[in-house]
């Protein structure tokens, strides 16, 4: 299968693409034919995620709950202090991330801005990354969002960020030597060894994969690809998963966010 | 299955990924180091004596209800339900349930009784391999009865790095 | 303290047969499992899970490495009076967790 898409083919999906350079690679999933990995679910897996008390998802969001109004930091101070009851402050948050961050001159994710917020209000140390505490705070944020549509901001300053997420998808990288749209845009709905490919969008993360038997990011979800595709994955943090996100997130535009998702 | 052969128990995560069916894209063959589980008669035999003695197990009046095809070996969904009026002079006693090749026959054994109401349990089990999962049942008059299902277990296509 | 969740409705009728949920969160170590060097990673499950209504025991689970990482458990019971669910889970480390949670019958 040829990895350079004709002009002629992603010229309908260029009409929806205003302002993004157009960039030999695969054509878009249509809108309208996008799917939630949701959607490729046994119906044990999706009953999984439908309750709250079988999810175990929502156990590192009861987490969250509790580090939400927990003091700490030089500052002494909990989330709850400065943006009240989260079900509010929090709605529709997660699915507006990542957000550009004047101070860094670039986007950042939302277990970044959490990790901010908690250095420059809280005076606390950082979480580390994949921690259960970040985790779980993220996860708590993320379910504020549920239901909401995925809706990246409409803002000029990420579309280099986007660009260069679009370029790392459409990039064949490790000894297979594959891209992302290869699988995710080109085979989502065939099988590979025995698994459905998904179209794979963020939607629902951080989630419980039933690989990890855990809560896990986007992050380690990526490296996971990375790996698989017998790449070296990047460091947790590394702007190159943000960028990638940036695109991931406009890609699911309008998707309902379904934190914290259950997936295989 | 003869003596002379052993259980080969590869750690999950070092298996690579089985022959892709994307042959459009030109990937070579990859090499399958399937952990290759047999089933240990011995053990699951064992297993359910510990359970029912000497006495005969037989099929019917318990529904065990698992995914054909698991999407994920480490986490299916087990659902055993038993035929029974569960009243206090009938009714089930326990509820247990084996995997035929895991490391260990048991996944688990539940005590019921007529306070029950309905004899149906619900939880989430790992699987090694492609198996058979046997679900027995004691009822109060002193019989076992079971179902047997057979579950495929797959591997993960993109597999993590080993712990 | 490992994190608990239960549903088991606030109301019931009397005689009405009630479904009850739990999951916790632990690793359940299954003791199979060897890190990338080889070494054997230590055992570490909840093995027995109990539940009692207004102090009398209806339901004892035996669980094994088998069961999979933050053990779910659907069962189910008679509502028979007002009162108050115990649940434990014990196992590997010493562990032990109590949670309860209360039932009006009418």
């Amino acid at each position: 299968m040829s990895v350079v898409t004709s002009l002629r083919r992603l010229a309908p999906a260029a009409a929806l693409l205003t302002g993004l350079s157009i960039i030999a690679g695969h054509a878009e999933i249509p809108l309208h034919e996008r799917r939630s990995g949701y959607a490729d679910l046994g119906r044990d897996t999706k009953a999984m995620q439908d309750d709250d008390t079988a999810n175990p998802g929502m156990l590192s969001v009861l987490d969250g709950e509790a580090l939400w109004k927990t003091k700490t930091g030089d500052a002494g101070r909990a989330c709850v202090d400065c943006h009240g009851d989260a079900r509010t402050s929090m709605k529709g948050v997660a699915a507006r991330y990542p957000a550009f961050e004047p101070a860094r001159g670039r986007p950042v994710n939302l277990d970044q801005r959490i990790s901010i917020c908690r250095a420059e209000r809280q005076q606390a140390k950082p979480l580390p990354y994949e921690s259960k505490e970040l985790l779980a705070l993220s996860a708590f944020v993320g379910m504020q969002s549920r239901g909401a549509p995925v809706a990246p901001p409409d803002d000029e300053r990420l579309k280099p960020f986007r660009d260069a997420g679009r370029a790392a998808y459409d990039r064949r990288q490790g000894q297979l030597n594959l891209s992302c749209g290869q699988c995710h845009d080109d085979n989502w709905g065939k099988s590979l060894a025995g698994n459905l490919i998904p179209q794979a969008h963020p939607n629902g993360y951080p989630l419980y994969r039933l690989e990890w038997q855990s809560i896990g990011s986007l992050q380690r979800r990526l490296r996971n690809c990375m790996t698989g595709l017998r790449a070296e994955p990047y460091e947790y943090g590394a702007p190159e998963y943000v960028d990638l996100e940036v695109y991931l997130m406009w890609r699911a535009r309008g998707m309902p966010m379904e934190t914290p998702a259950v997936r295989p | 299955m003869t003596d002379t052969k052993r259980l080969y128990r590869a750690n999950r995560r070092q298996v690579l990924a089985g022959a892709t069916v994307l042959a459009g894209l030109g990937l070579p063959a990859l090499q399958t180091a399937r952990a290759q589980l047999q089933a240990n008669p011995a053990a699951l035999a064992l297993a359910i004596r510990k359970v029912a003695g000497d006495a005969e197990v037989k099929t019917g009046r318990v529904k065990l209800d698992v995914p054909p095809l698991s999407e994920n070996g480490n986490s299916v969904a087990l659902t055993v339900t038993v035929d029974s009026a569960m009243t206090p002079t009938d009714y089930v006693k326990s509820i247990h349930v084996f995997a035929e090749k895991n490391p260990q026959s048991n996944v688990i054994s539940v005590q019921l009784g007529p306070r029950a109401g309905q004899p149906t349990i619900q939880t989430r089990m790992r699987l090694a391999d492609t198996q058979d999962i046997i679900a027995i049942a004691e009822l109060s008059d002193g019989t076992f009865w079971r179902d047997v299902r057979s579950v495929v277990v797959t591997l993960g296509a993109c597999l993590e790095d080993p712990v | 303290m490992a994190r608990a969740l239960i549903n088991v409705p606030a109301k019931a009728k009397r005689g009405e047969v009630i479904a009850i949920k739990t999951l916790i969160s632990h690793v359940m170590e299954s003791g199979f499992r060897h890190t990338s060097v080889g070494a054997r990673i230590p055992r570490d499950i909840i093995d027995t899970f109990v539940c009692t209504y207004n102090g009398e025991e209806i339901f004892r689970a035996a669980l094994h490495p088998a069961i999979a990482a933050n053990p779910f458990i659907t069962f189910h019971t008679v509502a028979a009076e007002s009162g108050t669910f115990t649940f434990q889970w014990t196992g590997d480390g010493g562990f032990s967790q109590t949670e309860t949670a209360s039932i009006v019958v009418e």
